[in-house]
């Protein structure tokens, strides 16, 4: 789930500059501790701990439960067998949704959840990677919505407006989308560059003045608004733009996952292999040093909103040449833009582990809706479990204190400020 | 306070050094987008008729102002001058190495804003009270959540949670007061409970942000996001499992009455605006001023500016600062909180889900707007209410201009305030970083 972190990469060179310990602690030794204190242990047992808290949730809520708490001195063993049921009900149902229906006949039917859940992930595996690399730059992009909703429009604009080649007009209506993106996100990161305007506020802003310029749009006859509709929404997107997909084989997968994956891969070469990227981490590790080295940091914070702004774009363009394609509304971003957050967060911000949080909560998104129409279980519930997830990984020593975990030799696992001894001193 | 240093004329010695005086060409910039624009409107949409302005609450005040006319284009051309002319001499001050004070930048705003009034209520009446009446009222939360953004960051921790805490203080406040007043029947009692019940969850969403930002050292911008989700997920969740079904007992708050307060509320325009208000409005009065007082002229301000300046100094004579943070992000909690008794007890409305629609984000860009000062943070807190209520009066007497661009003016005046006003905004310099005792 989580990426080993950049700085645990050895290179070769540093393997020959670490002198050897001198009483080698025994493999399995070392094994037991890498698992007892290492990060993947620490996000299992955050995922365990936020499903245990959304059980609670759902207990006490159940009516079935309530109802038998009535008499709990009674018979205390209804009480929990009712708990038990609303529970596991509630979660097989988030499981079935989400991963693999055995209620079905055939594997085809079975494996439907997942690819639901391939489909959710799509976009928020798109937005979580704009938003960690701007993480990455030191910068806070929380004008998702707003990127998505004007990537969207120009891309929906582009798929119902023209007639183009089958497959070309697909490639101009995604490129037009990303561009939308960048271009939306960008005046975020030239503002930043040219004035210093804080980018927390200026994308805020850019999000509203999205929505309310999309909502004109699309209630203004002869741009966005379907003809001769009244309501404030586009016409069906042409079949010559419409993401290749599986619905004829009755799944809802379309070509915007594997375009996701390869987004993933060029963020992650961007960040770790080209020298793009290795200006974007300088900058963000620290800018001042960055200035100093000779890197032109305003120019960096333009790059990095433009990218960013088009990934969050692909996310948008995702919505509207695959998932829904029979025309938008204004609500096209369905919350993608501030889920992305929480997504680039728990992947901290690196674009495997984004891709991997993003898996995670498409499965929390499509279990949590059958979750809603099997048992009645309120699909926000999923909100909760995600950003308990979120906030215990990134607080591992709470969760080694709950389950008693050792600490690993504390020190050097926690981040230092980056001042020598000689500069404290002064 | 921000420092700002003057840079005065140097006396004429011989050797004196040479003092730089930074000045930028962003407020002339901004100056003359805003005169362009309005040139436009009165080149491109002119309009016919004369724009009334009512300056009276009802017929029944004790005292009568006279509505005032004022013939719409020859005004704005008027203004369109004006506006030119002060463009101009910012444009001078800048040649000649000198500030754009701010006097001329408040002048060239109302100039600006009267111009436009008057030009999108052509030939119909605008009436000022319940413009600024209503601008003051939508305000409300957004004044209470800055407050909290100003207290956070000066102590050290950045807030982005304020949503979050808006919703819990609404949630809660709702929940309270509605079983309070069934069980009791009492409308005082049960208003008393949601204030209370509402500052108590506005501070336990502070206490967790507070708790995870210096105990496990939790990046804050984090735990603000996460948080704001949570009490997101957790609100809708509680809401449609417990409170839609029982509705009756636990979501029918009652609401605050307004509470003229005799004399100041017959002042003319400015008592019918500020003291015909709801006792949170005045409860949003004495918050400002005593953050205000408190941040500036006590010791606790002095304390809490220091751990949130310089950490290590704060330390070193004494001050314990993980503690002073906690306890402050704590008791900010409280007044973004009872901001958020606005949305429910506030209005007389039931608690539905995410009420909040972004105010907490508004707050946020209204500390940064206002430069972390508690005053200024309320007065940019004050444009977005003006602006949002702006745009509800002029849908009322028809307005000349799309409501979607009137709604979003508000967001773009920001962006224009902050990349040409603003600029460079310097916040605590220890905000948003943990600290460590070596």
């Amino acid at each position: 789930m989580s990426e080993p972190q950049p700085k645990t990469s050895t290179t070769p060179r540093d393997t020959t500059t670490v002198p050897a310990q001198a009483p080698e602690p025994s493999r399995w030794h070392q094994t037991f501790q890498k698992i007892t204190t290492g990060n993947a242990l620490i996000s299992v047992l955050s995922v365990l701990l936020a499903l245990v808290v959304g059980a609670i949730m759902i207990a006490f809520t159940d009516e079935d439960v309530q109802k038998a708490a009535g008499y709990f001195f009674a018979r205390p063993g209804d009480t929990f067998v009712a708990v038990w049921q609303s529970v596991s009900g509630a979660y097989s149902a988030l499981f079935q949704g989400s991963i693999y229906n055995f209620r079905r006949d055939t594997f085809a039917a079975g494996i439907k959840p997942l690819t639901e859940t391939l489909t959710f992930a799509t976009p928020l595996i798109a937005g979580g990677l704009g938003v960690g690399l701007a993480f990455r730059v030191g910068m806070f992009n929380i004008g998702g919505r707003g990127q998505m909703l004007i990537a969207a429009s120009v891309a929906g604009w582009l798929a119902f407006g023209f007639d183009l080649p089958w497959g070309l007009h697909m490639l101009v209506a995604l490129v037009g989308g990303l561009l939308g993106g960048a271009l939306w996100g960008g005046i975020a990161g030239l503002l930043k560059a040219k004035t210093g305007a804080h980018e927390v506020i200026v994308t805020i802003m850019l999000n509203f003045i999205a929505f309310y310029l999309v909502s004109w749009l699309l209630r203004t006859p002869g741009l966005l608004q379907a003809p001769g509709s009244s309501n404030p929404k586009t016409p069906p997107m042409k079949d010559t733009a419409i993401f290749w997909n599986l619905k004829e084989y009755g799944y809802n997968l379309h070509l915007g996952f594997v375009v996701v994956v390869a987004a993933t891969v060029l963020v992650w070469w961007i960040l770790s292999r080209s020298s793009l990227g290795f200006r974007f981490r300088a900058v963000g590790e620290n800018p001042n040093a960055a200035r100093v080295a000779g890197i032109n940091v305003p120019s960096i914070y333009v790059y990095a909103m433009l990218i960013s702004g088009a990934l969050l774009g692909l996310a948008g363009v995702n919505q509207v040449l695959g998932t829904v394609t029979t025309g938008f509304t204004a609500g096209i971003d369905a919350g993608v833009g501030f889920d992305a957050i929480t997504v680039a967060l728990l992947g901290r911000s690196t674009p495997w582990g984004i891709f991997a949080a993003g898996l995670l909560f498409g499965a929390f998104k499509a279990g949590g809706y059958s979750m809603q129409a099997a048992e009645g279980v309120p699909v926000d519930i999923v909100l909760v479990v995600q950003s308990l997830i979120v906030l215990f990984i990134a607080a591992p020593p709470l969760v080694r204190t709950i389950f008693r975990l050792p600490d690993p030799g504390r020190g050097p696992k926690r981040p230092r400020p980056i001042v020598t001894k000689e500069v404290t001193a002064k | 306070m921000t420092t700002v240093t003057e840079h005065h004329q140097v006396s004429p010695q011989p050797d004196a050094l040479a003092t730089t005086v930074v000045t930028s060409w962003k407020a002339p910039i901004a100056f003359a987008v805003f005169t362009v624009a309005a040139l436009a409107l009165a080149v491109f949409a002119p309009r016919e008729g004369d724009t009334t302005y009512r300056l009276n609450a009802s017929d029944k005040d004790a005292i009568i102002i006279a509505n005032i006319s004022v013939p719409a284009m020859p005004a704005l051309w008027a203004v369109v001058v004006l506006l030119a002319v002060a463009t101009a001499f910012s444009v001078w001050l800048v040649t000649q190495k000198r500030r754009v004070p701010l006097w001329l930048v408040v002048v060239f705003a109302i100039l600006f804003l009267f111009g436009f009034l008057t030009w999108a209520g052509a030939g119909a009446m605008l009436p000022m009270i319940n413009l600024l009446y209503g601008s003051l009222s939508l305000a409300v939360p957004l004044i209470f959540g800055a407050l909290t953004g100003v207290i956070g960051e000066r102590v050290g921790v950045i807030n982005i949670g304020i949503e979050g805490q808006l919703l819990a203080g609404a949630f809660t406040s709702a929940i309270t007061a509605s079983v309070v007043m069934s069980s009791t029947g009492s409308m005082w009692l049960a208003l008393f409970a949601g204030v209370i019940g509402a500052m108590v969850a506005g501070a336990l969403v502070g206490m967790v942000l507070a708790a995870f930002a210096i105990k496990y050292f939790v990046d804050q911008v984090i735990v603000g996001v996460v948080l704001n989700v949570l009490v997101t997920g957790l609100t809708s969740f509680f809401f449609s499992q417990v409170l839609a079904p029982n509705a009756a007992v636990l979501n029918s708050p009652p609401r605050f009455p307004r509470l003229p307060i005799p004399l100041l509320s017959e002042i003319p325009i400015i008592g019918p605006v500020l003291f015909r208000q709801t006792l949170i409005v005045y409860l949003m009065y004495l918050a400002v001023i005593v953050v205000f007082i408190g941040l500036f002229k006590t010791r606790w301000g002095l304390r809490l500016r220091a751990v949130g300046e310089h950490p290590q100094a704060a330390d070193t004579v004494g001050i314990n600062v993980n503690r002073t943070r906690f306890w402050n992000v704590a008791l900010a909690g409280t007044i973004a909180g009872l901001g958020g008794t606005f949305f429910t007890i506030g209005s007389g409305i039931a608690f539905n889900k995410e009420m909040t629609a972004g105010a907490g984000f508004i707050a946020l860009a209204a500390v940064i707007f206002g430069g972390w000062d508690p005053i200024r943070a309320t007065l940019a807190a004050l444009l977005f209410g003006f602006a949002s209520n702006l745009q509800n009066t002029l849908s009322v007497i028809g307005s000349p201009v799309p409501s979607e661009f009137m709604l979003m003016l508000p967001y773009l005046v920001t962006i224009i305030a902050v990349a040409g006003l603003v600029g460079k905004v310097r916040g605590p310099a220890a905000a948003g970083k943990p600290y460590r005792k070596a």
